[in-house]
């Protein structure tokens, strides 16, 4: 948390850019030296409709939203809606201004396009300026673009004011420009950048309010990424080589840049006909000999749910990616939940097992990635990376050599030929693929070609060799050999040097947050803010939903006299796990909920656990609900 | 050197290499047309000296289904609906390996049918059995989506309103570049028919009419059969595809009035298969995927050498 940041936040329509020019600015920061957070707002919708991108700056690590912002850019909505009075969607041409001021802090700057926006539309305008002590700039944006180029850089006259009353150098984004943009269009954008900085310079009095770009610096070489970048880089460094899918919002992502990626090395990506397919064709190469991935959001994933069970039941190792988006059904497809927890750990039939990792961050989400693989190979078992839009989304900047790893190719538990000869047989030279007693469950796979190799993998339970069989005996042995895998996949997660599971705050404290997944950052945040104000609160971000850490985090809460559980949900899933897991605790667990469509921001949670564990008040306003502990 | 040295091997196969120990005889029903598949799929692999080791039998669910019981070889017996994607997966990821994918008329039709038109479509190198008994077998005798129309079962009392889907039209329309239509009791005519379409390049389609004696005795045995290409009553070009369409259709209708129609139906041997086809457009390695993953000079790539830069 800190006091010098720079929270810019563009806003527009969708269509217009406004996710490039945002990508630019923030990685111009970052470049400058400064540490740089993004959060994005956009409605499910090609062409117009209120969008904005936030981006965060400062020289302290910044690992979530901030609270509000303090740095307006308003742009046009080219195509906005403009409907009657009284229409469910009001006027949109108006909202990039009208729609962005109520989390404008004191203080700060608007600058909109008074070529496009009319401030008069907005009711109390000019009082909520005064009261708030708001720096308002209406720069005719619109016709400074056309003047030079297009109305279509009007984005680039922005950023250049921007620049101007930030106090940040230009040339910072004018190298950007010049990487991204085509010749073409490049001479236009350079002189909009440039007049309209020097039109705001000559002009207006910058050094009227004090938000200013902070200054920083880092130590080593920064990349600015997303949660969603993290996963493919992770699957490729270990060796993936084969993604099957269908588009589905937010994981549409991951699965882009999969598909971008993998003919560079030589790997196989397949768009087919629905999730069904992608998945049970991720599970088919896996079988002949390929590390492969699929992956979907929550409709699709409901799919997926078959061909899970089949990987499960034949021990094919397969890793599936679930990025949450609010639902039920279709549900709001561009807004971050983490509502898909149960769904994820719970769907398919019968006693099945799978491994579920939910990173709390852009780097957690490149190590937990190549984590499930290597379970999920290790094992035969499929892996699950639970994500959201949120993590998907924002862009941050972390350490080059986050990345500079090396490959892990491996197939996991499979034979080569050579090995295959000494392998148990039955009579007629069927390899025993799924012995019954052996190390940790394991019983290893050969791959079709192989000679020596030859077995039946089915859905049906099944003797070693793979004939389907429903002895008592048999089943008995099969499914405590299944079970015994996660038992050692347990065992291994608790063992590793550092663990999935991020801890945060003083080691000695009062009160604890808990939370899994993408709101990690944000609750770290709070825990600062928290502490800074003289509370004593420690948080513990859970990564491994399955096998779940019941030693750490049975000791995180004994540790602490209560615990608010911070999710993005309605129904407080994690606690709901976290409670079944470990079997008590139900007096001691409250639950900080939020399922509105916006992730929480650093302040909500500092206000719920103030009001409500601290002041053992009721928490007003729609933002967030507090669910009691059991007994309370 | 291969990883997987069982294929292209050539080495003298017997019938008795596809039986595998386990039960020498299977389980399905005294006088049940799956014997007919199983018999011509062990005489095409003996002919084309195709190992077991080599040959990859990807299945669905239902009685069907079993036939990867019964046939030794690799063997993925999947879900219901779904041994389609799966096989085509194994075939991109491990392409020099036999891949065949076989299930049941509801398996392969009804719920499997959006994969049926994809595989078709993109023209999978790969051989797709359809047991068509015109019968859910394995739930035992509900009404399957070509069943006939009027077909009465448990689940339709007063017989199905719906007319029967149309197979071997369907693959046309869907890209299949081979049909084929045999019948169980026709086996020398299945087993070259089930040569030809291990040796096409391309998905290559054969519905084999299996009469199920337990739960659909309305369809009798499909005898009297007609091969379409020998008979002198038939003269379409089996390589147009307007004439192979009009000669499906008569043999889709003559069907339930008793006249059981079969033989080639479409052949394109011009059309380059799927893999060829990502192949020439850079989006799949020339060498198969899979024996990279044992090749251990291969310099696996890193995305902090490729990628990262972007980022920066
Ligand atoms: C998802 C799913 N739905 C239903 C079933 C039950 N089921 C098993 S086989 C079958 C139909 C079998 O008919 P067909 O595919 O024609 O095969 P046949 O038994 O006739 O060879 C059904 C409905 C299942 N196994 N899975
Ligand atoms: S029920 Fe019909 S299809 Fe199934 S084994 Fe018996 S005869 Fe064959
Ligand atoms: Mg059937």
């Amino acid at each position: 948390m800190t006091d010098n940041e720079l929270i810019w936040r563009i806003a527009g329509g969708s269509g217009d850019g406004i996710a490039s020019t945002s990508q630019n600015f923030a990685k111009a920061l970052m470049r400058s030296g400064l540490n740089v957070f993004t959060h994005r707002h956009y409605p499910s919708r090609i062409r117009g409709g209120h969008t904005y991108t936030e981006i965060r700056a400062s020289a302290d690590p910044v690992k979530s939203r901030g609270d509000g912002y303090n740095f307006l850019l308003a742009l046009g909505d080219s195509f906005a809606r403009n409907p009657k009075e009284g229409s469910v969607y009001g006027n949109e041409e108006i909202k990039p201004l009208s729609e962005n001021l109520d989390e404008l802090r004191e203080g700060g700057v608007i600058i909109y396009d008074s070529g496009l926006l009319d401030a008069s539309e907005i009711e109390n305008f000019d009082e909520r300026v005064e009261e708030n002590n708001w720096h308002v700039y209406d720069l005719d944006l619109r016709t400074m673009a056309r003047e030079q180029g297009r109305e279509v850089m009007r984005n680039t006259a922005g950023v250049g004011a921007t620049c101007a009353l930030a106090g940040i150098e230009l040339e910072w984004i004018e190298d950007l420009m010049t990487e991204a943009m085509p010749e073409k269009i490049l001479e236009p954008n350079l002189e909009i950048l440039h007049n309209a900085y020097e039109m705001v310079n000559e002009e207006y009095d910058v050094d009227a309010h004090d938000i200013k770009v902070p200054e920083g610096s880092h130590d080593e070489e920064q990349v600015l990424l997303s949660g969603s970048d993290s996963i493919a880089y992770g699957s490729l460094d270990e060796g993936c080589r084969f993604i099957a899918g269908y588009p589905m919002t937010p994981w549409t992502e991951v699965f882009t840049i999969m598909s971008q990626n993998l003919p560079e090395v030589g790997g196989i990506s397949e768009q087919v006909e629905d999730e069904i397919a992608a998945a049970a064709l991720a599970v088919g190469a896996s079988h002949a000999g390929a590390k492969a991935m699929s992956g979907s959001s929550g409709g699709g994933f409901a799919l997926m749910s078959e061909p899970l069970g089949l990987a499960e039941m034949t021990e094919t190792p397969v890793v599936l990616i679930e990025a949450m988006r609010a639902g039920p059904s279709t549900g709001m497809p561009t807004k971050p939940e983490q509502a898909d927890l149960e769904h994820v750990l719970y769907t398919s039939q019968g006693d099945s097992q799978r491994v579920v990792f939910a990173p709390g961050t852009v780097e957690e989400a490149y190590t937990q990635t190549r984590k499930a693989f290597k379970i999920a190979y290790e094992y035969q078992i499929p892996a699950i990376v639970l994500y959201d839009q949120k993590l998907g989304g924002e862009l941050m900047n972390v350490p080059a050599s986050v990345f500079d790893e090396e490959p892990n190719p491996s197939l996991g538990s499979t034979l080569t030929e050579a090995e295959l000869e000494d392998a148990p047989h039955d009579e007629s030279g069927k390899y025993s693929r799924f012995q019954h007693d052996v190390e940790d469950g394991v019983s290893p796979r050969s791959i079709p070609g192989q000679k020596g190799g030859h077995y039946l993998a089915t859905g049906n339970e099944h003797t070693p060799e793979g004939h389907i069989a429903e002895s008592p005996e048999n089943r008995v042995a099969q499914m405590d050999r299944r079970e015994q895998k996660l038992e050692a996949i347990h065992e291994e997660l608790a063992s590793q040097d550092e663990g999935h599971q991020t801890y945060h705050g003083p080691d000695e404290a009062t009160y604890g947050l808990m939370t899994f997944g993408s709101s990690q950052g944000t609750v770290e945040e709070a825990v600062d803010v928290l502490n800074d104000q003289g509370y004593s609160v420690k948080s513990l971000g859970v990564s491994d939903m399955a096998p779940y850490p019941v030693e750490e985090v049975t000791e995180f809460i004994e540790s602490v006299d209560e615990v608010l559980v911070v999710e993005m949900n309605a129904s407080a899933q994690f606690r709901g796990l976290t409670q079944k897991e470990l079997g008590q605790y139900g007096e001691k667990l409250s639950s900080l909920l939020k399922y509105n469509g916006n992730p929480f921001e650093p302040a909500d949670i500092v206000e719920g656990f103030v009001t409500t564990i601290v002041e053992d008040e009721e928490l007003t306003g729609i933002e967030t609900k507090y669910v009691p502990a059991a007994g309370d | 050197m291969s990883a997987f040295s069982a294929i292209g091997e050539g080495r003298e196969v017997e019938q008795e290499d596809y039986t595998p120990d386990l039960e020498p005889q299977a389980t399905w029903c005294p006088g049940c047309g799956d014997f007919g598949v199983l018999k011509a799929l062990k005489g095409a692999a003996q002919e084309l000296g195709k190992s077991p080791e080599e040959m990859l039998l990807c299945t669905g669910i239902g009685c069907s289904g079993k036939l990867n019981s019964y046939f030794d070889s690799y063997g993925f017996h999947t879900i219901h609906g779904r041994s389609l994607p799966v096989a085509r997966a194994a075939k991109l990821a491990n392409p020099g390996i036999e891949v065949i994918a076989a299930g049941g008329d509801g398996d392969g039709y009804g719920i499997g049918g959006n994969h049926f038109m994809h595989s078709a479509r993109e023209n999978h190198d790969m051989t797709y059995i359809v047991f068509n008994n015109e019968i859910f077998g394995l739930t035992k005798g509900q009404t399957s989506p070509t069943s006939p129309k009027g077909h009465k079962s448990k689940t339709q009392p007063h017989g199905s309103a719906k007319e029967p889907l149309r197979p071997l039209s369907l693959s046309l329309t869907s890209g299949a570049s081979y049909i084929a239509r045999t019948a169980a009791v026709n086996p020398n005519q299945a087993k070259e028919i089930i040569v030809e379409a291990m040796e096409h390049d391309g998905f290559a389609h054969v519905d084999f009419l299996t009469q199920c004696p337990t739960w659909n005795k309305d369809a009798r045995q499909y005898v009297p059969y007609i091969d379409v290409n020998d008979s002198d009553d038939y003269e379409f070009d089996r390589t147009d595809r307007r004439e192979a369409a009009d000669m499906m259709a008569e043999t889709e209708e003559a069907l339930h009035e008793g006249k059981v129609l079969t033989g080639r139906y479409y052949v394109d041997e011009s059309r380059p298969s799927y893999g060829e086809e990502k192949r020439s457009i850079g989006e799949m390695p020339e060498e198969p995927l899979a024996e990279r993953y044992f090749d251990d000079s291969y310099e696996w790539e890193r995305s902090a050498d490729l990628f990262l830069d972007k980022h920066k």
